[in-house]
């Protein structure tokens, strides 16, 4: 401990003693970038300038996946392998990376140099396999030939639309050309009630994963009593299968922070924060670039008063939960909170709060821009708008797909090229189970199509049968499948879903907070069946207990993490029950 | 006046704020508890009071949800016992419940096989002991959160401990693991005495119950005390 120069720790520190206990997170992001890991000693500093209890601190510092209480190397290599990475060989390549430094995942070289993880979803799906090295993204690594890319990652944006990714695919889209808030102007001309009203008439609903329709969010807290009100974007996109907020944010910061702003007036909130995940360091200068020429302009910080901070996550799925997200700005584990109340009534420091996911905010100058009425024009009567889906594994141009509401599950599909033609080639030597699902559909990329997971890991699975589907909430609901936050994620024949299922399990262990019992123990409980059905080495009763745990965490959870943590398990068991069998 | 609900199939009257833990009491329907404490802020952690409430998608923690007008409550659904009994199996596979004898009995009520999850991952810590007063075993320890709850806000404001881990590894922790001497514990043995699990015992006990005549444990402690 003696080698740590602890003499810049007070300078560093200094910024975030104003913000208390809410500058927990900050400040230990800050320390620890400059000594390279949290020790006792600097956990104590941090401490004592912010005066968060002791205990506490470390519980926070122990919560988060990216905070070291012991010496990590000097370059961090998370590889993920979650399912999208995993179909593309990250179990090879993490093997590689550990045989070439000698070492396992989750341990550090011995010259320090360098340490390795396993990851989950890092939000690079399109690009599998991909590695967080240190804060810049590593993607289509090939061991193969050996190509790779290194920076920011590429945004791969297709689809019949492009009105959300109008300034997405070339860059980042500066003020100078995202423009000057047009819609935020006519929204500041309009009373607040009216822009409520506009957007209620939108029919908007939250594209995070709940579909809560957005103009009622908003109303529950302008109608709030209180003075102090918080816009918040909830930027921590976690979500195996997920990266459209991470497209929208490099690309097209603006629209994001213009959709905050008119939220603001709609509100009369004068504090905005994003909270990015932990995983997309490489957004946060653009973030904050962005902000800088917003407030430039005036149209943060200015007249009405209200600026935006942002947040940066440390690796916590569950702090996409709305109240665990709350939680972690305010410098706690990430612990979601019993619902009521909600928080357009208690929400960021008890005080109303209107939160919600890029997207949605990213739809709102379009809303405002267009008028409602237009809006409406694209999608359907009950589910208008544009969207955005998640388009990876085995199809042969992965990406982000902007579509109106409406569009069937096998136009996005043949949008994206269909199944890719790998798949012929590595269904040689397949069993005969397999063989039999290849009937029942046209069209040669169908044909090779063994499951969509739709959703992302809280999701479930569509069967080739279901290709039809269009991809509206009230067909995907009549058709048991969640829109989640977009995602669809290809498996073709030559697949193991046991596989996969097993990945999903041993996330949600991993992710689970820990706080209510039958996710705590459930999560753990199922991922260690789910390892058992992917070794072909299920228990008597295996099929049972996976039933029993599932629906025990689906219904008597505290928050959504728990409540979906089986929803994929359940759907695979219902509509693939032959990987369920016992021997 | 009052709140008007049916509680399986009965009719009671309660006054406003009341929960459905308090509201079954009163008609002497027994909705089990592990966390609740009387004491401490219910988190609704354990999740062994849901009931099922018409009209609800999911079920709902019987010791924060209020009791309203016309609401109908099961206590004892299909649903309801099925969560119960796979909590219990859960736990049973997670920690030594051999000091719990409430959860115990509870085992038996709902018919929960201690066995029901075979080569699970159990949570075995060392036993800490590293203080004159008290032992922490944490392999009993169902995670009530009733020993950080009386350390903080609830009762004593010494904060001394916090959590190490998450999800399944989650631990009861002292900052950095430091021994309880080293903390800002205070030994009022508030936590202690809220343990429903013999995760935290007082030696004296812990002892007695090794079979140490009480004439020997004076002389250990009475030697603990004694100044250098």
């Amino acid at each position: 401990m003696s080698e740590i120069n602890l003499a810049s720790l007070e300078e560093i520190l200094n910024p975030f003693v104003p913000l208390g206990r809410s500058g927990l997170l900050p400040a230990l992001h800050a320390v620890q970038k400059e000594y390279g890991w949290l020790s006792e000693e600097v956990a104590a500093g941090v401490a004592a300038a912010l005066g968060v209890p002791l205990a506490d601190a470390h519980g926070v510092i122990e919560f988060y996946s990216l905070f070291y209480s012991e010496p990590v190397g000097k370059r961090m290599i998370r590889v993920c392998t979650d399912p999208a990475c995993a179909l593309k060989g990250a179990d090879e390549l993490l093997d590689h990376l550990c045989a070439h430094h000698g070492i396992q995942p989750g341990e550090t070289t011995s010259d320090g140099s360098s340490t390795i993880e396993r990851s989950p979803c890092l939000g690079l799906c399109e690009q599998a396999p991909a590695i967080l090295f240190d804060d810049q993204a590593e993607t289509n690594v090939d061991l193969k030939t050996g190509h790779y890319e290194l920076g920011r990652p590429r945004s791969l944006v297709y689809g019949s639309l492009r009105l959300l990714t109008r300034n997405c695919g070339n860059g980042t889209t500066f003020l100078a050309g995202y423009g000057a808030y047009a819609a935020l102007q006519k929204a500041l001309a309009m009373p607040p009630a009216e822009v409520i009203a506009e957007i209620r008439a939108s029919g908007l609903v939250g594209r995070g994963g709940a579909a809560f329709p957005t103009g009622v969010k908003w109303q529950g807290a302008a109608d709030a009593p209180g003075d102090e009100k918080y816009v918040v974007c909830n930027a921590d996109e976690s979500e195996p299968g997920t990266f459209k907020d991470r497209i929208l944010l490099l690309d097209d910061p603006h629209s994001t922070i213009e959709g905050m702003c008119i939220a603001a007036h709609a509100i009369g909130a004068t504090k905005g924060y994003i909270y990015l995940r932990g995983e997309y360091p490489y957004i946060l200068p653009v973030l904050e670039n962005a902000l800088n020429e917003a407030r430039q302009a005036g149209h943060l910080g200015g007249a009405n008063g209200f600026d935006i901070e942002i947040r940066l996550g440390a690796g916590a799925y569950i702090c996409g939960e709305e109240t665990a997200l709350f939680e972690s700005i305010e410098g706690k584990r990430g612990f979601p909170r019993v619902k009521p109340p909600f928080p357009t009534t208690h929400g960021l420091f008890g005080k109303p709060t209107v939160i919600n996911n890029v997207e949605t905010l990213a739809n709102v100058p379009l809303i405002l821009s267009m008028g409602a009425a237009e809006y409406r024009k694209i999608g359907t009567e009950k589910s208008p708008g544009p969207k955005l889906f998640c388009v990876s594994g085995d199809v042969a141009r992965p990406g982000l797909y902007e579509v109106p509401f409406g569009v069937a599950l096998k136009e996005l599909l043949e949008m994206a090229g269909g199944a890719d033609e790998e798949a012929e080639k590595r269904m040689t030597g397949t069993d005969e189970a397999t063989e039999k699902r290849m009937t029942g559909t046209d069209g040669a990329a169908d044909k090779r199509i063994q499951a969509v997971l739709f959703g992302g890991a809280a999701g479930a699975f569509a069967t080739p049968e279901q290709l039809d589907v269009k991809l509206t909430f009230e067909d995907l609901r009549a058709a048991g499948l969640p829109l989640g936050s977009g995602v669809v994620m290809v498996f073709d024949k030559s697949r193991d879903l046991r596989d996969a299922l097993a990945r999903l399990g041993r996330f949600f262990a991993h992710e689970s907070c820990g706080k209510c019992y039958p996710c705590q123990m459930g999560t753990q409980r199922q991922a260690e069946i789910l390892e058992r059905v992917a070794r072909r080495e299920m228990l008597p009763g295996d099929p049972e207990r996976l039933q029993n745990v599932g629906w025990t965490m689906t219904d008597a959870s505290l928050c959504g993490l728990g409540q979906t943590a089986a929803s994929a398990v359940l759907s695979a068991m219902k509509q693939f029950p032959e990987l369920f069998v016992e021997r | 006046m009052g709140i008007q609900l049916e509680i399986d199939g009965q009719q009671i009257s309660v006054e406003a704020g009341t929960t459905l833990l308090e509201a079954a009491k009163q008609i002497g329907v027994d909705i089990p508890t592990i966390c609740w404490h009387e004491a401490t802020t219910s988190y609704a952690l354990c999740r062994i009071c849901v009931v099922e409430v018409e009209g609800m998608r999911l079920l709902q923690p019987g010791c924060i949800v209020e009791a309203a007008d016309g609401m109908k409550v099961q206590t004892r659904s299909e649903r309801v016992v099925r969560a119960r009994k796979t909590i219990l199996e859960m736990l049973a596979s997670s920690v030594d419940l051999s000091d719990s004898p409430a959860i115990l009995a509870l085992m038996d009520e709902y018919g929960a096989s201690p066995e029901r999850f075979p080569e699970a991952g159990r949570r075995e810590v060392e036993v800490k002991d590293d203080n004159p007063m008290y032992l922490r075993d944490y392999s009993k320890c169902v995670l009530c959160w009733r020993c950080v709850q009386v350390c903080a806000e609830d009762a004593q404001y010494t904060f001394a401990l916090s959590f190490s881990g998450r999800g399944y590894e989650t631990e009861i922790a002292t900052f950095f693991d430091r021994p309880m001497p080293a903390t800002t514990c205070v030994f009022c043995g508030q936590c202690v005495g809220v343990c429903p699990t013999g995760a935290l015992k007082p030696k004296r006990e812990a002892l007695l119950e090794q079979g140490i005549a009480p004439e020997e444990i004076a002389v250990m402690s009475s030697g603990r005390r004694r100044r250098k």
